[in-house]
């Protein structure tokens, strides 16, 4: 395939926040020793594992022009279970995982088919969700609970090493299996495609004879399940249960979906971009810390600048776009002198 | 030999509230055949498609496809039943690229994956057999509206389905697709596919179809063979009435021969690399210049730089004689032009609004909020123009997107007469309306014009344009060849200049 042909008005966002991320990565190389090195990229990675998978399950259910509140909650909720379970009960770890899986998922599930079959909004819901799942955390306890099982630390150190210096973590890895699989079932399944149409326009979908309410419950299914495999990945990540966890991480997760290039309204995106806005989102942050003369605080007016900048992006490519379109000529021209008869 | 029909429809009562939408309606299709359903906006003919599509459940009635009873309950039902639909709405996803429009719901699989490859190529060669050539992996929103009703129609084409229902799928189209599209039904009815073609356009019922069921307000009327039902019975029929075509032209013909000496609005050069060539036009107060041209000849590119939508990147316009510079909808509105856009469904009605409210929407935009209208005073205008124009419907609070397709698009005319404007731009305003209402608002474009409105009129209907126009501009392949008169013109004349032949 040639370049100029796969660079249109869709995959644009997604170049522009690659790029973004590469001249991030090299401002901050030039600018501070010891920046430039695959290890700080790997720890971008790393540190945010548990964000980029929620934000892949998020990107899912923006795509269907839909939006999940509840995904930090459900974060803490998943680590608050977990470590009582595990600490209080001792349950095994091959247990407690498949479990808050399972919680996650199901609570995607209710909140999915509330949207779909009383035809509530997502916001409204997903609102809910989030208020419940971070009040059930203190149903379990006010205090943070250390995990201390032995299994569970040994995951948490455990490092997989790529030469000499550069490793990676477990919850790293799951991330970035998460990430291929998402990708897979986006493009090249019709769950994934059935996900876009909605997005694009409902109603069109339902009159092709596309599972719209099944798919719309499973995205926010799968939108649970993803944030509680986060929460797994803050557990191995913190050690630790607390209901103040993952708090605003919808907010950070929304953000990296769009700066990622994903509509708002819906049908327009990449997974692959989410993960992308992540590591921007980190990258800021690490910038900010190797600066050590800004308060952290500063991330957050990276991330609102950037936000309106992308969003803005998006607007002007819409314009052009439908310009492009125009210029664009697909028509074949009616053969001269033959003028039709009526 | 008269084989037994492949799906009957029987008593199927269907009323939304407020409306009984059918009553009592009856259809058979036997295969092999094409069958044509006539009926004036709002008899209903959407409506038991939808319920034999399972969009709509019915009150009451019974649908027997090869003698069985059946109950579709969803679109997929109906698919799998064999049943496939081109629904009067354009219903693609604008954001999913061409090949995917017309293989999505039944994409061909490799394994656990999407065959990509296989689903290019075989949309290909699906729009390559209605001699459509365009590139399948771009996305659907790129391309022009009649584009956009092939691929809808490749898609139905291409399931195989023992019955096949098109709802208006012409009706964006050019003679020339619309041939190929009659030459794509001919070939499934070899294959003895059933079709269902709904459309507005007698010639093309003539030119397509064996039988001919009529619906009048939900009721079922005559089932009749195509040979046997003259075009004038045909109306007469439809419409429950005697209504002369001919003699409404020839009453139309004669008007507004006194234009004003300056035009209201002069266009010198307007023009846009690769959109438009420069262009020339003057436009009277009390007259109708015509745009002549085929599908993509330029008319709309015109008309939505005229309002401001798209920018012009040369030439001048002056109104009234002095210059101005129209680069958005709401300086043109403040010009007192007002336009009627092509695309009702996305760039004219609020679905959700009621039918009062989208009429009045264009009015109060102009007076600005602070100076609000009145309910009784928004009220008393929605029912005179829902009486001017005939639009279908039990009240003006009922939501717009609930009329039948030719009725929002009366409602749409409404809403810029009634900012009363000093020129209109109509672009397609007869898209999907019935003969009856055509006449009307062919009608009322010419008595808007004696009162003293400029009017812009785009139709891919010659035969309007003829009828309408005192002044026809012809375009051709996004530039002016010439202009004519309306009177003095004939289809022929204006083909020629379309041709190429100096007229
Ligand atoms: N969802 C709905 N809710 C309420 N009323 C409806 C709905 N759909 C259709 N109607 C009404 O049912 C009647 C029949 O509409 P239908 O769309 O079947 O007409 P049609 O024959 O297809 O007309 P057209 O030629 O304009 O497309 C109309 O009066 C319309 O207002
Ligand atoms: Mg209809």
């Amino acid at each position: 395939m040639n370049l100029a042909g796969t660079i249109n008005t869709r995959t644009l966002p997604l170049l522009v926040t690659s790029v973004l991320f590469a001249l991030l990565f090299g401002f901050g190389s030039v600018s501070y020793d010891n920046f430039f090195s695959v290890q700080v990229f790997l720890n971008l990675l790393i540190d945010n594992a548990f964000v980029a998978v929620v934000a892949i399950g998020m990107t899912f259910v923006i795509l269907t022009g839909g939006i999940d509140l509840s995904v930090g909650s459900i974060v803490a909720l998943t680590t608050m279970v977990t470590a009582a379970l595990v600490e209080q009960q001792h349950w095994s770890i091959w247990v407690v995982v498949p479990l808050v899986l399972a919680i996650g998922s199901l609570f995607g599930l209710l909140m999915g088919s509330l949207i779909h079959y009383f035809r509530m909004q997502p916001f409204i819901v997903t609102l809910g969700g989030m208020f419940l799942a971070r009040g059930l955390c203190y149903v379990i306890s006010i205090d943070s609970i250390a995990i201390t099982d032995p299994t569970y630390a040994a995951i948490s150190e455990y490092r997989i090493s790529f030469g000499e210096e550069a490793f990676l973590s477990v919850s790293a890895i799951i991330s970035l299996l998460t990430l291929a699989l998402a990708i897979f079932l986006a493009q090249y399944t019709r769950f994934g495609r059935t996900v876009y149409a909605i997005g694009g326009n409902e109603r069109s979908a339902l009159l092709m004879g596309l599972p719209v309410g099944r798919t719309k419950i499973l995205v926010y299914t799968l939108s649970g399940f993803c944030s509680a495999l986060g929460g797994v990945l803050v557990t191995f990540y913190m050690l630790s249960g607390y209901g103040l966890h993952a708090l605003g991480l919808e907010m950070d997760a929304i953000a990296a979906a769009v700066i990622g290039g994903t509509l708002l309204t819906g049908g327009v995106g990449y997974v692959a971009g989410s993960l992308v806005g992540v590591m921007i989102l980190g990258v800021i942050q690490s910038l900010i810390a190797f600066d050590g003369s800004l308060s952290s605080w500063w991330t957050r007016i990276a991330i609102g600048v950037l936000l309106c900048a992308f969003c803005l992006m998006q607007r002007l490519l819409e314009q052009g776009g439908s310009n492009l379109g125009a210029i664009f000529s697909y028509w074949k021209k009616p053969a001269e002198g033959s003028a039709p008869a009526r | 030999m008269k084989p037994t029909p492949v799906l009957v429809m029987q008593d199927i009562c269907k009323s939304f509230p407020g409306v009984k939408a059918l009553t009592d309606a009856r259809l058979r299709l036997f295969p092999g055949e094409v069958h044509a359903l006539m009926g004036q906006n709002g008899a209903g003919k959407s409506t038991l498609i939808k319920v034999l599509t399972g969009v709509e459940s019915p009150d009451s009635g019974q649908i027997l496809l090869k003698d069985q009873p059946i109950r579709p309950e969803s679109v997929d039902d109906a698919q799998k039943l064999g049943i496939s639909t081109v629904f009067q709405e354009v219903n693609l996803c604008p954001n999913l690229s061409v090949a995917e429009n017309i293989f999505i719901g039944r994409f061909p699989m490799r394994g656990l994956a999407i065959d990509w490859k296989a689903i290019e190529r075989d949309a290909r060669k699906a729009l390559l057999a209605l001699n459509i050539d365009i590139d399948v992996t771009r996305t659907l929103s790129e391309f022009p509206v009649a584009i956009q009703q092939m691929v809808a129609i490749a898609r139905a084409l291409s399931t195989e389905a023992q019955v096949l229902i098109l709802d208006e799928p012409t009706s964006s189209l050019d003679e020339d697709e619309v041939e190929r599209l009659f030459d794509a039904l001919r070939e499934l009815k070899r294959k003895g596919i059933a079709i269902l073609f709904v459309t507005h356009f007698l010639d093309q019922t003539y030119a397509i179809s064996d039988r001919i069921t009529v619906l009048r307000n939900g009721e079922f009327i005559g089932e009749y063979p195509a040979a046997e039902l003259g075009r004038l019975e045909l109306i007469n029929t439809m419409v429950g009435r005697d209504i002369d075509e001919a003699g409404q032209a020839a009453k139309s013909a004669s008007s507004a021969d006194r234009p004003t000496d300056r035009p209201f609005i002069s266009v010198q050069g307007l023009g846009a690399a690769g959109r438009m060539h420069p262009i020339d036009l003057d436009i009277y107060q009390g007259q109708v210049l015509g745009l002549g041209g085929l599908l993509g000849s330029g008319r709309t590119e015109t008309a939505r730089m005229l309002f401001g939508i798209d920018r012009a990147e040369s030439g001048t316009i002056a109104i009234d004689g002095a210059p101005v510079r129209l680069n958005s909808p709401r300086k043109a509105v403040r010009q007192g032009i007002a336009f009627c856009p092509e695309d009702r469904k996305t760039e004219g009605i609020v679905a959700d609004l009621s039918i009062r409210e989208n009429i009045i929407l264009a009015l109060q935009a102009r007076r600005g909020i602070f100076r609000y209208l009145p309910k009784r005073v928004q009220t008393a205008m929605a029912d005179e123009y829902i009486k001017q124009l005939g639009i279908r419907t039990p009240d003006a609070e009922k939501p717009i997107g609930q009329l039948s397709g030719g009725n929002q698009q009366k409602a749409l005319l409404a809403r810029w007469l009634a900012t009363e404007p000093k020129m209109l731009i109509l672009d397609e305003p007869t898209r999907g309306i019935d003969i009856a209402a055509k006449l009307e608002i062919m009608d009322l474009v010419k008595t808007q014009c004696r009162k003293g409105l400029a009017i812009l009129f785009i139709s891919s209907e010659m035969s309007e344009v003829l009828r309408v126009s005192d002044r026809i501009a012809v375009l051709r392949d996004r530039q002016k060849v010439g202009e004519i008169d309306g009177k003095a013109a004939d289809e022929q004349s204006v083909f020629r200049m379309i041709a190429g032949a100096e007229a």
